[in-house]
């Protein structure tokens, strides 16, 4: 119960609704118990009475009950769901905004496909349970204790009789729900298994055909698509086996009524109305019984669901505003003073001792081969993640004194792998400063070197982009990206990779845009191309977390180490070529 | 669509667009219907006439006793006081509840193998065929898109093949069974309770079209909302990078407000429906108490009923909502089934572009000799990517292609492996024109490196494994150590043991580059294509992977596709292409002595570097 005490605050204040409809439940109950005794009334009283100048009244009293019933039933369910449904809808938006606040380092290590579970599945269970399950739970109970009421009071001995068998229909139920719930999730298990099994063939496609690897495919793909039936026939197997036997109790105590209850009437211990009343009242209490299973297992699905919830609610963001942040305008000076970074406890520090000063407005390349620790450099002047020890520095103050907007919206970036969103070119652009100007996005889009392609485009800024910017090639979708980075007019820009997944002349095209866009901004540009940083003002070059060389291009290129090594590679057929030229 | 909640509207709520499936129901299709129909063919003499066999049994006993309750039990036995004819009735009917027992037993379990079976050949049967489906079908589509159609379309059949088919045969004989019964009993009183029969099909049909309808615009909200989700989440760093964090939280309440209203809205129309259909079931019930108690009145001999007629007509009254009800489903059922069969078979009718000719060659050994006679090809009948190209390339040699975006590059290499055929003229290896070689033994000698190689979920072993599914551990091992992988492969948690998957992280881009050149040299391919095999990665790997290089392509005839000129220069033969034309080739160096189309690209490539 703790953990639905946790999540009050999202279901309590509607509790008027909950109340309400348990209140509608009780006339609903009360009135579905009551059939049975029309029923009685009309054999016993007006047929073997012989007073059919009581039909109206019977009639008119049982119309008016259903039509109670009928309102209650209404109000029952409407409300009900009406307290799931409100519930679940303030818990989505404060998921919703939390995961927006959870930083990097929460995400380094949560599933895309994990988190939305939660949101869809789990959301859901604990809609059900708020909406029906507890209620059901109430229900059940309160049905089964009117009826046996009723049936008490007709008839003690044949209430007991009829009611023998209720035990083993108990055994029956609690066997059943004990199997059916591990098989259901087995069922799931393997579905969702299949489906990652046709979606990375899907994905990697390109790679099944190239190696020729279909029937390969098809031999792991029917693997898991007999696994998914067998699982589901063993569910079907418990459900054959269990179900009719719960049908077969139910029907057994009809059997023990008509034998014990004719005896009675016979004996004329029992009217004969009662003894049709009692056929109805058996299955009042036999069907819900049936259901009792399914609804406790609901309750336990919802703590869990609910318990899921909670770790998202309560997810610690590491990244936090302090209340005296400042909003004050960056001008763009960058300072490293003896950084140190650890992403985890278990891993080597990602960056060691970084130290270096970058003045506002001269441009920095970061070089080094994949997981020397360029990027993090670059994350940490957003503050992205906290330094472990030392201090980043933006115009002579750490960054954790600003606002986080302010901070980021000073900076620019554009990454190696540009994600865009499901909207127009116009609104991707704008993505970071909604309120500009159509003539800023043009302007935006005409420095990146997008403005062409756009225009040509059947519907230009407005061609809406779908799944993942699909539609467009690795070029222009950099160039989008670099436009939007454009549009927020940073005091900073990061180019992490941006030009590594483009050909030789889109690269050109990119470089030529981005010299334009660099001016008047400090800049960072991580590269594996000596050509893409040559110009900057100072060069890091970085190994395993720290700096093993600096200085510019002129420098490094004599000097002997890494960077001349990668230039030497990189640049070994200029050397002829001048030849050839000269001779 | 309802608007935003009483709040002050936000101007972001059309931030973000997502493309929904719409259609989830079509109209009722006999044609489609016969060809899903089809796939009952193989189980139509075992589980489909066993299964129809015990669902008769059980519902047969399903009229039978209420009849017997009423007409013998409460008429003859306890009217007439006859306790042995009580005692006997009592195992009787408890005879007939086995033999219902044991009937349910097995149709629940015919039904399903009969069910799952179906699924089962069905999914076999797409999956099968889409892995056979053209490069053109899956450029056109996104993954997706593919993915819904084989889980959740063919679910939604799972439904009408399992219970579907069986419940509505069953509820057909229950509903006719039901009221030939009563009209025997006393046509009158049945004729009188038949007047809510119109109402409840009403209810059915119109009703439930109108609550259907509430959910749908209910399922079609949430799509949106969860599209949404799934792609904030997975651009999440890039909002944070631009902090648009509130705006986007605008923009979710208005999706969130939509689905919260469409649900609203849905849910008090569902909750009509229990209250109309037992306020339907209440007139039966109050015409069978006026006028029942009416025809006892009158009594037998005039024309009336018996008190047990009248039990039994409460009883079948009862009995009556739940065929009809699912019938109303049934027909649901049908129409969402229609819509997912149509998107099924467009799938299946979608023909692979290359055709496998009868009694065609097959490869056992292949050399590697590739020839080119007067190839032309073009995409689409606008744009011509090749213009009759003429090339030879020997066993055992390495020729690159060298030109711009959209000279045709890949092209070449697509045609080798027969993705496509030529519009004109012929593509020959070892002399057998493709056309007349079976594609599997054709592509199992041909190993592509592309770009962006995908891991698949599994351990590295497993992906390596991928090019030779019959390789041991060991080969594999020796594999990753030629092409050296197994440096860094070792260095791993768990080395080769280790779990990877295509989102994640543990491997770099030249890592996983380095393992998809393990996994063609264990294919051990005749016929080796690098298709910009080396772009993404930093120098200092793609120095090492040049060395990998060398030893994957002995012995092997290689076709390298590079932008990068600094790649290929040990190539034997160059053939630098523009606009689907030759324009010359010849080894590195005889081309730089030319001094002519080569010379200026790697000329204007030192340019381009110099100038950014």
């Amino acid at each position: 119960m703790d953990t639905f005490k946790k999540l009050k605050q999202f279901f309590w204040p509607y509790k008027k609704y909950f109340l309400l409809s348990i209140f509608f439940l009780f006339f609903v109950t009360v009135i579905t118990v009551v059939y049975p005794i029309i029923l009685q009334q009309t054999i016993d009283i007006v047929v073997l009475a012989d007073r059919y100048e009581l039909i109206p009244y019977i009639s008119a009293v049982f119309l008016l009950l259903m039509i109670i019933k009928g309102v209650a039933t209404f109000y029952h369910q409407y409300l009900g769901d009406l307290f799931g449904i409100t519930a679940v809808y303030k818990l989505r938006d404060e998921l919703y905004n939390k995961l927006q606040k959870l930083s990097f380092k929460y995400y380094d290590n949560a599933k895309t496909g994990d988190i939305m579970s939660r949101l869809t599945a789990d959301v859901e269970g604990f809609r059900f349970f708020l909406s029906f399950g507890f209620s059901e739970l109430i229900r059940i109970v309160l049905l089964i204790v009117v009826s046996l009421s009723v049936m008490f009071y007709f008839s003690t001995p044949l209430a007991l009789v009829t009611m023998a068998a209720m035990p083993f229909l108990g055994v029956v139920v609690y066997q059943f729900d004990k199997r059916v719930h591990p098989a259901f999730r087995k069922i799931r298990k393997s579905f969702g298994r299949l489906n990652t099994r046709v979606q990375e063939n899907i994905s990697g496609m390109n790679t099944v055909k190239s190696l020729s690897r279909e029937d390969f495919e098809i031999g792991r793909f029917s693997n898991s698509n007999d696994n998914y039936r067998q699982n589901y026939l063993k569910t079907s197997y418990i459900w054959s086996k269990y179900f009719p036997l719960m049908e077969f109790i139910g029907n057994f105590c009809a059997i023990a009524l008509l034998a014990y209850g004719g005896y009675l009437v016979v004996d004329g211990q029992l009217s004969i109305g009662a003894l049709v009343a009692f056929f109805s009242l058996v299955w009042y209490i036999m069907g819900p019984l049936m259901n009792l299973g399914f609804v406790v297992n609901q309750f336990s699905q919802a703590k869990a669901s609910a318990e899921r919830l909670l770790e998202i609610l309560e997810a610690k963001e590491d990244i936090t505003e302090e209340n005296t942040a400042i909003n004050q305008r960056i001008e763009g000076s960058v300072t490293f003073d003896h950084v140190t970074l650890t992403y985890s406890k278990d891993d080597d520090s990602a960056l060691k001792d970084i130290s270096f000063d970058a003045p506002s407005g001269k441009v920095i390349g970061l070089i080094g081969s994949t997981g020397s620790g360029k990027t993090s450099i670059t994350q940490l002047i957003t503050r992205f993640y906290e330094p472990e020890k030392g201090e980043v520095r933006i115009d002579g103050r750490p960054v954790s004194d600003y606002q986080l907007k302010t901070l980021r919206k000073a900076i620019g970036f554009v990454l190696q792998e540009p994600f865009l969103f499901s909207t127009s070119i116009k609104a991707n652009i704008a993505y970071g400063a909604p309120d500009v100007s159509e003539e800023q996005i043009i302007d935006a889009a005409k420095r990146a070197q997008a403005h062409d392609f756009i225009m040509k485009m059947p519907n230009g800024y407005e061609t809406m982009l779908g799944e993942r910017g699909m539609g467009l090639s690795g070029g222009q979708k950099q160039r989008i990206a670099i436009a939007r980075a454009i549009c927020i007019n940073p005091s900073i820009l990061v180019l992490d990779d941006a030009t590594s997944a483009v050909d030789m002349e889109t690269e050109f095209k990119i470089q030529q845009a981005l010299k334009e866009v660099m001016k008047g901004r400090t800049s960072f540009i991580i590269a594996h191309r000596i050509s893409s940083l040559k110009h900057a003002d100072e060069i890091l070059v970085l190994e395993d977390g720290e700096v093993i060389e600096r200085g510019t291009h002129d420098f490094l290129v004599e000097n002997q180490g890494t960077y001349q090594r990668i230039y030497n590679i990189q640049y070994r057929d200029r050397e002829e070529i001048m030849k050839r030229q000269r001779a | 669509m309802a608007k935003g909640s009483n709040e002050v509207e936000s101007k972001h709520l059309q931030r973000f667009h997502y493309t929904l499936d719409q259609a989830i129901e079509k109209p009722f299709n006999w044609k489609q219907m016969w060809r899903l129909l089809v796939y009952l063919k193989p189980y139509s003499k075992n589980y489909l006439p066993a299964a129809v066999i015990a669902m008769l049994i059980s519902t047969a006993v399903r009229l039978i006793v209420p009849i017997l309750i009423g007409k013998v039990a409460i008429d003859v036995a306890i009217a007439d006081k006859d306790i042995t004819m009580l005692t006997y009735l009592v195992i009787g009917i408890g005879v007939l509840y086995l033999l219902s027992y044991v009937g349910n037993v097995y149709r629940i379990k015919w039904v399903n193998i009969l069910g799952q079976n179906v699924i089962y050949d069905i999914r076999q049967h797409l999956f099968s065929h889409i892995q056979r489906l053209s490069h053109r079908f899956f450029d056109s589509r996104s993954a997706g898109s593919i993915l819904v159609r084989i889980m959740n379309d063919i679910n939604s059949l799972q439904e009408l093949f399992t219970n579907g088919i069986i419940n509505l045969l069953m509820d057909v004989v229950t509903l006719v069974g039901i009221i030939v019964i009563l009209f025997v009993l006393s046509p009158k009183l049945a004729l009188a309770i038949m007047v809510i029969l119109p109402l409840m099909f009403y209810l059915t049909t119109k009703l439930r079209r109108m609550i259907r309808r509430s959910w749908q615009s209910v399922r079609i909200q949430q799509s949106r909302m969860n599209s949404h989700l799934n792609e904030g989440l997975q651009g999440m760093r890039i909002t944070q990078s631009f902090s648009q964090e509130a705006e986007n939280g605008e923009y979710f309440h208005g999706v969130n407000t939509d689905n919260f209203n469409s649900w609203k809205d849905a849910t008090k129309k569902s909750a009509m429906f229990r209250p109309f259909v037992e306020m339907s079931n209440a007139i039966g019930t109050i015409i069978l108490i006026a006028y029942g108690s009416y025809l006892i009145l009158v009594g037998v001999e005039n024309g009336g009923i018996e008190i047990g007629d009248f039990v039994t007509f409460a009883f079948f009254i009862g009995m009556f909502w739940d065929p009809i009800s699912r019938l109303g489903q049934m027909y649901n059922q049908m129409l969402m089934a229609m819509a997912a069969s149509e998107r099924i078979f467009e799938f299946l009718d979608e023909r692979p572009n290359v055709k496998e000719q009868e009694g065609a060659h097959e490869f056992i050994d292949m050399i590697g000799d590739i020839e080119f006679d007067k190839v032309e090809f073009s995409y689409d009948q606008e744009r011509i990517a090749l213009h009759e190209i003429s090339i030879h390339i020997q066993a055992g040699q390495t020729i690159a292609l060298v030109g711009h975006t959209g000279s045709g590059k890949s092209t070449i290499a697509n045609l080798i492996s027969r993705f496509y055929d030529p519009t004109k003229g012929t593509v020959k290896i070892d002399g057998y024109d493709l056309k007349q070689v079976t594609l599997a033994s054709l592509r199992s000698k041909i190993s592509v490196v592309l770009q962006d190689t995908f891991i698949f979920s599994g351990t590295i072993m497993e992906n390596i494994r991928f090019g030779n599914p019959n390789a041991t551990n060991e080969e594999v091992i020796q594999a990753a150590k030629v092409v050296g992988a197994d440096e860094f492969i070792q260095r791993l948690a768990n080395g080769y043991e280790t779990e990877v998957e295509e989102r994640g992280n543990i491997l770099s881009a030249g890592e996983r580059q380095l393992l998809s050149f393990a996994r063609a040299l264990l294919a051990n391919p005749s016929i080796l294509i690098l298709d910009e095999a080396t772009a993404s990665i930093d120098t200092e790997t793609e120095v090492k992977i040049q060395e990998a290089l060398g030893r994957l392509l002995k012995g092997r005839t290689a076709i390298i596709i590079a932008h990068r000129l600094s790649t290929i220069r040990e190539a034997d033969t160059i053939f630098v292409l523009e606009q689907g034309r030759v324009l010359e080739s010849g080894s590195h160096e005889e081309l730089m002595d030319k001094r002519e189309e080569y010379f200026s690209l790697v000329k204007s490539q030192f340019q381009m570097l110099d100038a950014m």
